[in-house]
């Protein structure tokens, strides 16, 4: 698509569900008619003031939304370049952003009468906040996770149980959000009359990738309105984590159609983009396919069959990414850089000492990417990076990772 | 006339319902499975459903993903399961042969290249999952203009407005998924199914095969009794898991065979 054709960068997707060539509905014919339920509930819930009025209010009294948009002085100070702001996305309940698009979807589960809730999680934080807006509204919850990632994210496994819901380890595959997701599905085609399957991040048969980024578009629009009255103009620089690609669609949507804004996304580079593909940068390691509802990039052999992928952080460990990141990439309108896990580590670790902010491994790949750009940067250049997550349920990976033994 | 519609047509002819199977395409290896497709006509099978490997088959229970993992790790790709079936033609040249799997393997390949690929190797059908009729101008539209069926699944979710959707650019046959649920599962009663075959029936002219849960002689008796055929998948899929020879695969899916044709 030539870009001087294009009006407006927001308009997407199209009836069909696709962004460009990007997106769709690639899924069974039982399913089939339960997204078009879900399409046809979506659209009159978005213009129905109600509903908007319920998630307000559930967002401030419940989320602790707005979140703060913060100048991190010390770390503008370090890198002596662009003014950093930290969009504290980590502050809401239950550590993440993850909670903002879970209340959209439970209240459209209400609406719906469905009352048993599935869900995927990688790093467990969509598991969480699924399991607590569940647990606020009474309804049965179950959590589908790579037995992988039950190992590595514990903490959140216990949380999920507090909260009342069932954790179940996915042993097919090789263990990890990938095949969570595939065992979500097959629950869903199983238990098609009173389930609704609430998919964490931008990917997925539409309508999921268009929904999920309304619901994380607050991040976007809080920071538009916070950057205004911070500093009286837009930000120059937009920089996000994507493993699905939520967060950073949350906060780069509102933005999509202002020229001056640069909008980064940050893959994660595992031990680097190689041929090993001990990596999970779809879009600088792999190539366009069909895989969990949607056409996106992905990582897969030369015969289609999708590969693994690797990071040291489980909610970045996806083989695919939103089908909205790949048309913005191909189209040019967002870059798409990549981090190594070792390069996140010392982020984190910067984070922790400069700021007191312990971030999630997810935004520690995005902070390493500021760490890079930062610096030539001049000291007007107004730099947002999406903080989404906390890094409570990561300390022990990173202790790991710097050869500490913790109990 | 295709291979599929002769088949049907041979079978009326002699009052029979088709006993169609599906084996995984190179499980456990490709000699073994080229053995056991090679004799499955003559244990009874009227259609082969020939499953292409794939590394997440979102709608398939433990039995075919095991299957299909075994298939893969024993290095077998899109261009060996079509060897497969270009050996399986050498010998016979009247067995409608239905590729049974996911988008992804058949996009990564190239459409035009793989209708082309397929229409060589003697491929007659194709099912592919996750291709509902929403997206038919990917496949399914290319496949019918290439002279290959595409068949589609109608689950007990396609309602009565849905149906006319779903049958639109179906050619070859109806499958009907008898339950809500992946490959493998409890079976529907004959009972049940019976009604949601008469009404796809009056919606459509093509054949109506009836598959999902069926593991005995006597299920699939029932089941074909009520339709036009019915489909066993899993159950020997499961056999062949278990590392029975190809002769005692074979041998049992003789017994479905003539439970089957008993309808």
């Amino acid at each position: 698509m030539p870009e001087d054709l294009i009006n407006s960068f927001m308009t997407g997707p199209d009836e069909n569900g696709r962004f460009g060539d990007f997106g769709g509905r690639f899924v069974s014919e039982t399913l089939m008619p339960l997204i078009l339920a879900l399409e046809a509930q979506y659209e009159t819930a978005k213009t129905d003031q109600t509903f908007w009025d319920e998630m307000d209010f559930l967002w401030k009294h419940y989320v602790g939304r707005p979140s703060p948009l913060y100048f991190a002085e010390r770390l503008t100070n370090h890198f002596g370049g662009a003014k950093i702001y930290l969009k504290r996305d980590e502050l809401n309940h239950t550590g993440a952003h993850k909670i903002n698009n879970v209340l959209g979807q439970i209240i459209l589960a209400r609406r719906m009468g469905k009352t048993r809730i599935i869900a995927e999680t990688g790093a467990g934080q969509h598991g969480v906040a699924t399991a607590t807006v569940c647990a606020k509204f009474g309804l049965k919850c179950v959590v589908y996770m790579g037995a992988h990632d039950v190992e590595r994210q514990k903490p959140n496994v216990f949380r999920m149980r507090l909260l009342g819901a069932e954790v179940v380890p996915v042993t097919s595959g090789r263990g990890t959000l990938k095949d969570a997701m595939n065992d979500a599905l097959r629950d869903w085609v199983t238990n098609v009359h009173d389930t609704f399957y609430c998919i964490g991040t931008v990917a997925g048969p539409h309508p999921y990738p268009a929904m999920v980024r309304d619901f994380q578009s607050i991040i976007g629009k809080e920071t538009r309105e916070q950057m205004q009255e911070a500093e009286g103009r837009l930000p120059d620089t937009l920089i996000a984590a994507i493993g699905g690609g939520s967060n950073a669609m949350g906060l780069f949507y509102p933005f999509l159609d202002d020229p001056s804004v640069n909008i980064i996304g940050v893959e994660a580079g595992g031990k680097g983009v190689n041929d090993q593909m001990e990596h999970c940068a779809s879009l600088t390691g792999g190539r366009p396919g069909v895989l969990h509802g949607n056409r996106t990039f992905l990582l897969q052999d030369g015969d289609g069959q999708i590969l693994e992928g690797y990071s040291i952080s489980a909610g970045l460990d996806y083989p695919g990414i939103g089908p909205e990141h790949s048309w913005l990439h191909e189209i040019g309108r967002a870059k798409y850089v990549s981090i190594t896990d070792q390069e996140a580590l010392a982020a984190f670790q910067l984070s922790c000492e400069t700021e007191g902010i312990i971030p999630a491994l997810e935004p520690s790949h995005a902070l390493a990417h500021v760490a890079k750009i930062a610096p030539d940067l001049p000291a007007d250049h107004l730099l947002v990076m999406n903080m989404c997550g906390r890094g409570d349920k990561d300390i022990f990976t990173v202790a790991g990772h710097l050869g500490v033994e913790m109990g | 006339m295709s291979r599929i519609a002769a088949k049907f047509a041979t079978l009326n002819a002699s009052g029979k319902k088709a006993f169609v199977t599906y084996i995984m395409a190179g499980d456990p290896d490709y000699e073994t499975s080229l053995e056991i497709m090679m004799g499955l006509p003559g244990a009874g099978v009227d259609i082969i459903e020939l499953g292409l490997p794939f590394t997440d088959p979102m709608a398939d229970g433990p039995t075919i993903q095991l299957a299909g993992q075994r298939a893969l790790d024993n290095g077998m790709t899109l261009n060996r399961t079509l060897d497969m079936a270009r050996h399986f033609r050498k010998t016979d040249n009247t067995t409608p042969i239905v590729l049974m799997g996911y988008y992804n393997p058949i996009y990564s390949h190239g459409v035009e290249q793989f209708l082309a690929d397929a229409k060589d190797a003697g491929i007659d059908g194709l099912i592919v999952v996750d291709l509902p009729p929403e997206e038919d101008t990917e496949l399914c539209l290319p496949a019918l203009a290439a002279g290959i069926d595409f068949i589609r699944l109608a689950t007990p979710t396609t309602d009565d407005h849905r149906l006319p959707t779903v049958l639109q650019n179906t050619s070859g046959f109806v499958y009907y998924v008898s339950i809500t649920g992946i490959t493998g599962a409890a079976a529907a009663e004959a009972d049940n199914v019976g009604p949601e075959v008469a009404r796809i029936k009056s919606a459509t002219d093509l054949p109506i095969v009836v598959g999902f849960g069926i593991r005995t002689p006597e299920r699939a008796r029932d089941i074909a009794a009520i339709s036009d055929g019915c489909v066993v998948g899993s159950a020997i899929v499961s056999e062949i898991g278990e590392g029975k020879s190809p002769a005692d695969v074979l041998s049992f899916v003789e017994s479905l065979a003539s439970g089957a044709h008993s309808a």
